[in-house]
C-alpha cells in the first residue's frame, strides 16, 4: 500500500490538513469504506445472535440431554421427541459417500491437471471442470433423484426411492471441481526445484508425484478434503429432493434408505409455515446452530491444517 | 537403455524393472486422465438428461380446458428414447392411448414464458420464477455492489495491516464458509420477522437483502484481487501530482480495476441466481400466480419452482422442472459468457 505523501510535499496550514474541506471528505468517505467492510462483522455477529437467541429458548424447553443423548427426531409429531442424532446419522453418512466420489475423482483430477495434463488438454478439461461447480444444487438435486436413483434401483432392487447413496453420488460430483483446484493449488506450490530434483535422480513422473509432490503438497490437499465436508454437510437441496424426508427411526449406515440432514430439516419446517415463538420454529435454529458450529469447526481445522503442517521451503 | 553395459548375472535387471516402472507410470497417468474424465462425462450425462426430459416425443390427445382445445400429454418419452425403441413407444401408445398420436413436444414453448405455473402441466409456465429470480437478482445487484466494493477499496487501501483489517479479513474468510441455509435464517429472523415494517415480511426486498449478504464475501474477494492487481506505480503517479486518497481511488484505481470488479461481480451473481436454500428458509412461496412489480411483494425464484415441480410425483412436472433448469443454465452460461467476454476485451498488462 503507498501512502499519500501530503504532508511533506504540500504546504497547508496544520488547520487545513484536518478541518480543511478536503481533510473533512477524505475523512468521511474512510469512514463509509469502513462501515462497509464491517458489514461483514456485523453479519457474523448477526448470525451468532440469531442462532443462539432461539437456540437458547428451545433449550428452555428441551433438556441438553434430551437433544445430545437420545436417539429419535419427531418435533412435528404430537408426542415430540429430539434427539439430532437421526439428522446429524443423515447429514454425515451422506457427507461421507459424497467425499468417497469426490476425494479419488477431485484428486486424480488436479494430479491429472498439475502433472500430466498437455497444455491444450488442460486448457480444455479446467473449464469443464469449473462449469460442474458452477451448476446450482437443485439441478443436482434432479440429477440425482431421476437419473441416478433409478440406476441404482435397477442394480440395487431393494434401494429405496428416497435413498442416501444417490444424494450422496450427486453431491460427490458437485463438490469434484471444489477439491480438485484446491488441491491442484496446493500440488502447484510445491517448488519446481523438488520435482526436477526426484526426475534427475531418474524417478519416473509418476514417482516423482507419489514420493515427492504429493507428500510436499498434503497439507493443502487434506485441508481441501476437510472443506470439502463442511461444504457437503452443509448442502441443502440435493437432500431435499433426493434424500427423502423422513429423518431416521433407527441409526444405520446403510446407504439404501431414505433419511433425512440437517439441512433437509429445516427447508422441511420452512416449507410449512410455522409460527413464530413456537418450539418447532425454534428447531430449526438448534439445528442451524448444530449446522453452524460443526462447518465452523471444519473450517477453522482446514486452516490449522494449511498454516501448521505445510512445508516450508527456502 | 541399450547403452548401458551388461552387468553379467544381472544384465536384465535394471532394464525390466524399467520397463515395470514405465508401465506402472503409464498405468498412474491413464488412472488420472479418467477421474479427470469421470467429471466431464457426469456433467455430460446431466446436460443429455435434462436436455432429453426437456424434448420428448409425447402421446398428445387433445382436450378442453378452460374453453379451449388443448392438447394433454398422456405420456412422454425422452428425446433419445424417441430415437432407439421408436417401435416399442408407438406399441405402448396403440394399447393404451389408443386416441393418442405420436408427437415431438418441446416443454419449452411461448406458453412456458407467457403462463403462471398451474396445476395442468401442459399449460404450466415459468414467468412469475423467472420475473422473481430476475428482480431480486437485480435488486442484489444494486446493493451487494457498493457494499462489496466499498469493503474491497478498504481493505486494500485503507486498512494497511491493522487489527481491524485482520479482523475483517478473517471474518470474511470464515463466512464464505458458512452454509447459505444459515443465511437463510439470518434472514428469517431479521429481515422478515424483525424488519417485518420495513420488508413486509417475505418479499421481494426480504429476499434480496439476504441474497446481498450471502453474496458479498465473493464479491469483496474478487474485488480485492482486482484491486490488487492495479499496480503502485498508478497511486504514486496520482499522488505525485496531489491527488488525495479518494481522488487517487476514485479517479484512478476504481476505473482500472473495473473490468475485473465487474466480472467477478457478473460471476457471484450468477451464483446467486441457482441459490435456492437461504430463500426457502426465509419462506418465499412456492407457488406465485401473479407477477412481482414492487419491492414489498411477495415472490418465487427459478430453482424453488424448480425444486417444487421435481417433488411431484407425476412425471410431467418432471419434464417441466428440466425444462426451467434448462433456461436457468441458459442464463448462468450466457452470465459466465459475459464475463468472460468483459475479462478477455479489457485485459492489460501495466
Amino acid at each position: 500500500m503507498v501512502e499519500p505523501p501530503h504532508k511533506l510535499l504540500v504546504s497547508t496550514s496544520l488547520r487545513a490538513q484536518r478541518f480543511g474541506r478536503r481533510a473533512i471528505r477524505e475523512r468521511s468517505i474512510a469512514s463509509i469504506l469502513l462501515l462497509f467492510a464491517a458489514i461483514s462483522v456485523f453479519t457474523t455477529f448477526g448470525i451468532v445472535f440469531v442462532l443462539l437467541d432461539e437456540t437458547i429458548s428451545f433449550f428452555q424447553q428441551v433438556t441438553f440431554r434430551e437433544y445430545f443423548t437420545t436417539t429419535r427426531w419427531t418435533p412435528l409429531f404430537a408426542s415430540a421427541h429430539f434427539g439430532i442424532w437421526p439428522l446429524i446419522n443423515g447429514t454425515v453418512l451422506i457427507a461421507g459417500i459424497a467425499l468417497l466420489v469426490a476425494v479419488p475423482f477431485g484428486l486424480g483430477s488436479a494430479i491429472y491437471l498439475a502433472e500430466f495434463a498437455p497444455r491444450n488438454a488442460r486448457a480444455v478439461l479446467k473449464p469443464t471442470l469449473e462449469i460442474l461447480a458452477g451448476i446450482p444444487t437443485v439441478v443436482y438435486g434432479y440429477f440425482a433423484l431421476l437419473f441416478i436413483t433409478p440406476i441404482i434401483r435397477r442394480i440395487l432392487p431393494e434401494a429405496q426411492v428416497f435413498n442416501a447413496m444417490s444424494a450422496g453420488i450427486a453431491m460427490g460430483i458437485m463438490i469434484i471441481p471444489m477439491v480438485a483446484s484446491l488441491s491442484e493449488d496446493a500440488i502447484s506450490a510445491v517448488p519446481r526445484s523438488l520435482h526436477d530434483g526426484a526426475a534427475a535422480l531418474g524417478a519416473t513422473r509418476t514417482e516423482t508425484v507419489l514420493s515427492v509432490t504429493l507428500p510436499a503438497a498434503l497439507s493443502g490437499i487434506v485441508a481441501s478434503f476437510i472443506l470439502a465436508m463442511s461444504r457437503a454437510i452443509g448442502e441443502t437441496m440435493i437432500v431435499a429432493i433426493a434424500a427423502g424426508n423422513q429423518p431416521l427411526l433407527d441409526l444405520t449406515l446403510n446407504p439404501l434408505v431414505g433419511m433425512q440432514t440437517m439441512t433437509a430439516y429445516i427447508v422441511q419446517v420452512s416449507l410449512g409455515d410455522t409460527p413464530q415463538g413456537t418450539l418447532q420454529y425454534s428447531t430449526i435454529f438448534a439445528v442451524g446452530m448444530t449446522l453452524f458450529a460443526i462447518t465452523l469447526v471444519l473450517n477453522i481445522l482446514s486452516r490449522i491444517f494449511v498454516r501448521k503442517f505445510r512445508e516450508v521451503y527456502e | 537403455m541399450s547403452g548401458l553395459p551388461a552387468v553379467p548375472g544381472t544384465d536384465n535387471l535394471f532394464s525390466d524393472r524399467l520397463k515395470q516402472r514405465q508401465r506402472t507410470g503409464r498405468l498412474f497417468g491413464a488412472f488420472c486422465l479418467g477421474t479427470t474424465i469421470f467429471g466431464v462425462i457426469a456433467l455430460v450425462l446431466l446436460l443429455l438428461d435434462v436436455i432429453g426430459s426437456t424434448f420428448t416425443w409425447s402421446a398428445v390427445q387433445d382436450r378442453e380446458l378452460r374453453g379451449g382445445n388443448v392438447p394433454q400429454v398422456q405420456e412422454s418419452w425422452t428425446l433419445w428414447e424417441g430415437f432407439y425403441k421408436r417401435g416399442e413407444i408407438n406399441e405402448t401408445i396403440d394399447e393404451k392411448y389408443p386416441e393418442a398420436r405420436l408427437e415431438f413436444y418441446s416443454w419449452i414453448n411461448p406458453d412456458f414464458f407467457l403462463n403462471f405455473p398451474s396445476r395442468f402441466p401442459e399449460i404450466s409456465g415459468f414467468r412469475s420464477p423467472l420475473l422473481g429470480s430476475l428482480f431480486v437478482i437485480l435488486l442484489t445487484a444494486i446493493m451487494a455492489f457498493p457494499l462489496g466494493v466499498g469493503a474491497a477499496i478498504y481493505m486494500e487501501e485503507y486498512g494497511g495491516h491493522g487489527w481491524i483489517s485482520r479482523i475483517i479479513e478473517t471474518n470474511i474468510s470464515n463466512l464464505a464458509g458458512v452454509p447459505s441455509i444459515i443465511y437463510g435464517l439470518l434472514g428469517l429472523a431479521i429481515f422478515v420477522r424483525s424488519w417485518d415494517g420495513l420488508t413486509g415480511g417475505r418479499t421481494v426486498l426480504a429476499g434480496a437483502l439476504t441474497m446481498t449478504l450471502v453474496s458479498l464475501p465473493v464479491i469483496i474477494v474478487a474485488a480485492r484481487e482486482a484491486i490488487r492487481a492495479v499496480p503502485p506505480s498508478i497511486r504514486e503517479a496520482s499522488y505525485a501530482v496531489g491527488g488525495s486518497k479518494w481522488d487517487t481511488v476514485s479517479a484512478h484505481i476504481l476505473p482500472a480495476a473495473l473490468p475485473g470488479i465487474l466480472t467477478g461481480m457478473i460471476l457471484s451473481m450468477s451464483r446467486a441466481i441457482g441459490e435456492t436454500a437461504p430463500l426457502i428458509t426465509i419462506g418465499a412461496l412456492t407457488y406465485i400466480a401473479f407477477d412481482p412489480t414492487g419491492l414489498r411483494d411477495v415472490f418465487t425464484v427459478m430453482p424453488i419452482q424448480i425444486y417444487t415441480w421435481v417433488s411431484l410425483p407425476q412425471a410431467a412436472f418432471h419434464h417441466l422442472a428440466s425444462a426451467g433448469i434448462l433456461i436457468l443454465l441458459v442464463i448462468l452460461l450466457s452470465m459466465n459468457g459475459v464475463a468472460i467476454f468483459i475479462r478477455r476485451k479489457t485485459e492489460r498488462t501495466w
